[in-house]
């Protein structure tokens, strides 16, 4: 039985105690539902919940479970060998998976019956052949172990589908029937039903402790595998950035994190005066008019996903630097370089920063702009001696916040910075930064067990670390110095 | 009304210090201030009395062109501060008003330290040459503003780390920082506890020496107390002006008798 | 008073200030700064509306090309020697003769039929008429016969997309310069187009493809589409939607209302405002660590990228929705409790409805940028070329691969051939205003419900 068909059998169970709930409960007072401890509907709504919520959290956590089991199960009939090999023992189950499901989908097209599923032999019947025909691709013949590992793959994954479907089954009616029987006149079954969702409220505020628990894990774990293969000293000082397929290759941090520091440096460049002259401009000199139109158009650029910017640098920004300052002067022929990837950076962090100075910028009270215009002061000399200093804090809050996400842009220095890991000083140049070889490592061909893949997590690690570090600093600064002022 | 001093005061100068003559204020469509004809003089506390939304406060921002940061706000007729007519296009506010020092209703130090928010105005009109100059105009000013001696010590301690007498006070030195022949407050001791306001009311008395001041206030009894000449404002109109001890006497117009004892307001 | 006496002992007081006629030459340099400062100000707000129109002008210009294909239409005789070699008329023996033979007849046809009309260039062999037609018409045409297999043996008109040097050509991208040196096109063949369309044999329409396709490979970018991707994002949208929305608004309500203020609920506070500050590629690092080699869920489906999108708006969505609460008048709240309520119905009754719109807002807007995220995607596995349509839902087809719209735009942008770049622009077009609608549905939503009370 289907994922999709159990839930909304479960459904249906938690929809149909409702009402029977309900009835129950009103008949238990015979028809007068003022001598009910709560309205009619909570009755029915603690039957629902206890039907619904058990049931789903035990499918939930099989799941995530079954997988893991089969998995572990299957393997171990590969040998103890290979089992140990953990990119070996990827490739196996993924083979495994791939003919299993090629299995199912011929079952369904020939409309086979499961004796005849399993008593298909690798070595007789062309497998290969025939999985074909269902669209199912294999690159070699069909291994007879690896076959037979398939089929009970298949007998292992129905079997424990339909243990599922029992066991969850049970599991609403039984909480159905637990709840039904306790319904009577003078049960609180509001106060249960709201005490478990308020538990079901307090799960759900913890999915972000979770989250940030699951990102540590990740991280740190296959970080401490990366650094059982690569000294830790090779990687956080090395200087040359240089993977290898076989191995001996160098991974150094120094030329990404280089690369990471000298754009994110560039766009704060382009987007800090601006961001904070735009929005000194909208707070204090523009007209209402002006302001309800230039505001929103600024922050249009802050709606626009960065895969367009990255876009935008590939094609128009590189070129143009490329043709009309690099190569004049001879710089460099690249399109792709740090000025690029800074540069439209810098556009996109613009609105941030001109939208947290704009807020910062009102919460200066009136009076100090009045005391300083009382004491003949212009308009600039006031902003610049008095509202700014008021609003620095603040300001400085946003400027790192923005450079937190400059540091950890992805897409744009993917398209505009190019894949070279250089410690250079020419801004012409291509370099790469962090996230770029991020996603290089992750996505290319190499086994996972290898230091070049494993060392992707190295790096999210010390991304992570780093705007970490930023924002709490932010956040710090900004707390610190808030009550300057009423 | 029994607890009113009327005290004799001796005038010393009378020459004219601002003249105004005939002026309206409009906010937008609303005639906010009609005719107001008014002579401040010199070295002399005069006091604008009158109940809330009487245009007091909006005839006190005109002097020193105040009502300029309003949008809405449009304002005809003569003033002149010395002869010259300060809404004349020449002019530019910003320099006016290095002449005609205001000191707000709430206490708004700037949050920067003691010194700084009293040098702030020399440094941007320029008055000063150099630091030891500075230091000596900070020093008079707080002197004058009877504050020296409390924050002597601490004058890099922050402004608002004082209390609101204290700021009050500050915010006085900070507006005499920039030597001007004429300061305007607006309601200075609203925000102010008992002690803190009689503080402020002796320094005004004491600035009076200086300066020529022009406080509004919503209190008659603070009008009798600090000032020597008084105008009475109603519904916009400037109602009448005269010595302070006559006008809490011996009022002429009859709207002014309503007010001070108290049917009105 | 404690420092009275100094001051009156000073000497009269000195004039400090002249007139206020005349501007004094520290007045002019004070208005001059003022003026420059102003300046800054307008400078700064035009060079980023003069970006952002240039990003978009560079953007239309490159992309509005991309829905429309040129086209050429001619009669085709369906040969039932090639296509139905039983004569049985059987679609599943049809369905052996591939693409190749379906190439033959489309190619014969086109020769036979410019010979017929007239259309002749010089030194053009067939080979080169051949290959002016898209590598992608032959399946489409064995399609439309597997479909109605009464074609065969008929003469049909035929719709075929031009090769992609060809439409290029049409576009302004290809010129006879590059036709020299590409081994792909060849001057002749661009005479011959020319001699077409004069002919009205060939022409650009709308193509509608473009949004429907699924993606095509490097040598036939005219043939490549949409398709996969809007609906991978499609489904990502969906799940994401029920995902956050229940969790976002639950938790919210937990913070804002239930939570104690003690160590804990601060844990649960400072974790949220960092989670949306991290770089959305951790969060495709998560994904990746967990969702696919843990959990083992198949990589590049819209199920995984939905949850890794779910933990990236979550605490952009939770800190919305706790504003929305927050900005509901306690008066209300009061006045629930006092004629007894519990907190419970308070929030549900009373406070929810008020806030509904402030979190219909926030979800959109959450939502949008959720849609644009292309770097956690692409860790997930969907930089994969996909071409076949995930399945309806009810299928699994949640689980099926698939793509997004985003990183569809970055995979075009990211192949050599600049008939990807077009590609990748008229992508971009469709994204801009999918997230236009979707923005200006949030402000509609919000310009409306705001008035009720």
């Amino acid at each position: 039985m289907s994922v999709g068909i159990l839930s909304l059998i479960v459904l249906a169970l938690a929809v149909v105690g409702f009402f029977v709930g309900r009835r129950r409960a009103m008949s238990s007072v015979g028809g007068d539902a003022r001598k009910l401890h709560s309205l009619p509907g909570y009755y029915g709504q603690t039957v629902s919940l206890f039907t619904a919520v058990p049931a789903f959290a035990l499918m939930a956590l099989w799941l995530i479970v079954q997988p893991m089991v089969i998995d572990a199960r299957i393997v171990g009939q590969l040998g103890p060998q290979i089992a140990e090999d953990a990119t070996a023992s990827k490739l196996a189950m993924e083979d495994v998976a791939r003919i299993a499901s090629g299995l199912d989908a011929l079952q369904a097209a020939r409309g086979m019956t499961n004796e005849e599923m399993r008593d298909m032999r690798a070595d007789f019947s062309d497998i290969r052949g025939r999985l074909a025909e269902v669209g199912v691709a294999l690159g070699s013949e069909v291994d007879p172990q690896i076959f037979e590992m398939a089929k009970d793959f298949r007998i292992l994954q129905n079997t424990s589908a339909l243990m599922m479907s029992v066991l969850v089954l049970t599991a609403a009616v039984a909480g159905f029937v637990i709840a039904l029987r306790r319904i009577h006149g003078e049960f609180r079954a509001r106060n249960v039903s709201e005490t478990f969702v308020r538990w079901l409220l307090i799960a759900s505020a913890g999915v972000a402790i979770l989250t940030t628990i699951g990102i540590v894990m990740s991280l740190l774990s296959e970080t401490i595998r990366f650094f059982g293969m690569y000294p830790i000293a090779d990687f956080f000082l090395g200087l040359t950035w240089n993977p290898q397929f076989r191995g001996g290759s160098d991974l150094g941090l120094i030329p990404l994190l280089w690369g990471t520091l000298y754009i994110s440096f560039v766009s704060m460049v382009v987007a800090v005066p601006i961001g904070i002259f735009a929005a000194i401009y909208t707070a204090e000199y523009a007209s209402p008019k002006v302001r309800s139109v230039v505001k929103p158009v600024i922050e249009l650029i802050a709606g626009i996903p960065t895969v367009v910017f990255g876009l935008f640098a590939l094609v128009t920004v590189g070129p143009f630097l490329r043709d009309y300052i690099a190569m004049p002067l001879g710089l460099g022929n690249s399109g792709s370089s740090v000025m690029t990837a800074g540069l439209v950076i810098g556009v996109l962090n613009i609105p941030f920063i001109s939208s947290l100075t704009d807020d910062i910028i009102n919460a200066v009270p009136q009076s100090m702009r009045d005391g300083s215009y009382g004491l003949g002061a212009t308009k600039s000399e006031t902003i610049r001696k008095v509202v700014m200093p008021a609003a620095l804090p603040g300001m400085v809050g946003a400027v790192l916040l923005a450079a937190s996400r400059a540091i950890g842009e992805t897409m744009i220095v993917t398209m505009g910075a190019g894949a070279a890991a250089k410690l250079g000083l020419n801004p012409f140049e291509a370099m790469t930064t962090i996230t770029v070889k991020i996603v290089s490592q992750l996505t290319g061909d190499i086994a996972f067990d290898a230091p070049e893949t494993l060392v992707a997590f190295a790096l999210g690690m010390t991304l992570f670390v780093i705007t970490l570090c930023l924002n709490i600093f932010a956040l710090w600064i900004v707390r610190k110095y808030r009550e300057q002022y009423e | 009304m029994n607890d009113m001093r009327i005290v004799e005061r001796n005038v010393d100068i009378t020459e004219n210090k601002i003249t105004a003559r005939g002026v309206q204020v409009y906010y937008g469509t609303n005639h906010a201030l009609k005719d107001v004809d008014v002579d401040i003089l010199d070295k002399t506390v005069t006091a604008f009395i009158g109940p809330s939304g009487c245009g007091k406060s909006t005839f006190l921002r005109c002097l020193n062109r105040m009502n300029d940061t309003v949008a809405s706000a449009r304002v005809e007729g003569k003033i002149l501060l010395e002869g010259e007519d300060i809404y004349d296009p020449k002019v530019d506010p910003v320099q006016l008003r290095a002449k005609v020092g205001m000191v707000f209703q709430k206490p708004n130090p700037f949050p920067k330290s003691i010194y700084d928010n009293v040098a702030y105005g020399p440094k941007i009109h320029g008055l000063t040459r150099n630091k030891a100059e500075l230091d000596e105009i900070v020093e008079k000013s707080l002197r004058r503003a009877a504050i020296w001696n409390e924050v002597k010590d601490r004058l890099g301690a922050s402004g608002t780390g004082l209390s609101g007498g204290q700021q009050q006070r500050l915010c006085i030195a900070r507006a005499v920082a920039t030597n001007p022949e004429v300061l305007l407050m607006d309601e200075p001791c609203s925000a102010l506890d008992p002690i803190a306001t009689a503080q402020v009311e002796e320094l005004i008395d004491e600035l009076r020496a200086e300066y020529s001041v022009v406080i509004v206030t919503h209190s008659m009894q603070q009008a009798a107390r600090v000032s020597q000449k008084t105008a009475f404002f109603h519904l916009g109109h400037l109602v009448e002006y005269g010595e302070t001890g006559q006008i809490f006497t011996n009022p002429q117009d009859p709207r002014t008798e309503s007010y001070i004892t108290g049917r009105i307001g | 008073m404690t420092d009275i006496s100094p001051t009156s002992a000073d000497a009269p007081k000195p004039k400090a200030h002249g007139s206020l006629l005349t501007a004094t030459p520290l007045m002019k340099r004070r208005n001059a700064a003022e003026k420059r400062f102003h300046a800054y100000g307008i400078a700064a707000i035009v060079v980023a509306l003069l970006t952002l129109t240039v990003m978009l002008f560079t953007i239309i210009r490159d992309g509005h090309s991309a829905f429309y294909q040129a086209t050429m239409t001619f009669p085709v005789t369906i040969d039932a020697a090639v296509v139905d070699k039983t004569g049985s008329g059987d679609v599943a023996e049809m369905s052996k003769v591939t693409t190749i033979g379906y190439a033959r007849i489309l190619g014969e046809s086109l020769v036979k039929y410019l010979a017929d009309e007239g259309l002749v260039v010089e030194g053009m062999t067939d080979k080169e008429i051949t290959d002016m037609i898209s590598k992608d018409a032959p399946a489409r045409l064995r399609d439309r016969v597997l479909a109605d297999p009464s074609l065969v043996g008929q003469t049909v008109m035929v719709d075929a997309f031009t090769s992609g040097r060809v439409d290029g050509y049409f576009k302004g991208r290809v010129t006879r310069e590059i036709a020299e040196r590409d081994s792909n096109v060849t001057g002749t063949q661009l005479d011959m187009a020319d001699l077409m369309e004069e002919a009205g044999i060939l022409r650009s329409k709308f193509n509608w493809s473009f949004i429907t396709a699924p993606d095509a490979s490097d040598l036939r970018p005219e043939a490549a589409g949409l398709g996969v991707a809007l609906l991978g994002t499609l489904y990502m949208m969906i799940l994401t939607l029920i995902f956050t929305l229940p969790i976002g608004i639950a938790a919210s309500i937990y913070l804002e209302e239930f939570a104690p203020k003690n160590r804990i609920t601060d844990l649960i506070e400072v974790n949220i405002s960092n989670l949306a500050a991290v770089p959305s590629i951790v969060f495709g690092i998560l994904g990746l660590a967990i969702f696919i080699n843990f959990a083992g869920l198949p990589s590049s489906a819209p199920m995984v990228g939905a949850l890794v999108l779910t933990l990236m708006t979550l605490p952009t969505i939770i800190i919305a929705t706790r504003a929305a609460i927050r900005a509901v008048p306690p008066s209300i709240r009061d006045a629930a409790l006092g004629v007894g309520a519990s907190k419970m119905q308070t929030v549900v009754h009373h406070v929810l409805p008020l806030a509904a719109p402030g979190i219909l807002t926030g979800t959109i807007l959450g939502l949008a940028s959720a849609a644009g995220e292309t770097g956690p995607l692409l860790l997930i596995g969907m930089v994969a070329f996909v071409t076949n349509y995930p399945a309806s839902p009810l299928d699994g087809g949640f689980l099926d691969p698939a793509s997004a719209l985003p990183v569809q735009v970055y995979s075009w942008a990211s192949r050599s051939d600049p008939a990807f770049i077009e590609r990748s622009s008229g992508a971009i077009i469709v994204l801009l205003i999918f997230l236009f609608f979707m923005n200006a549905l949030a402000i509609v939503l919000r310009r409306r419900f705001e008035r009720r009370w």
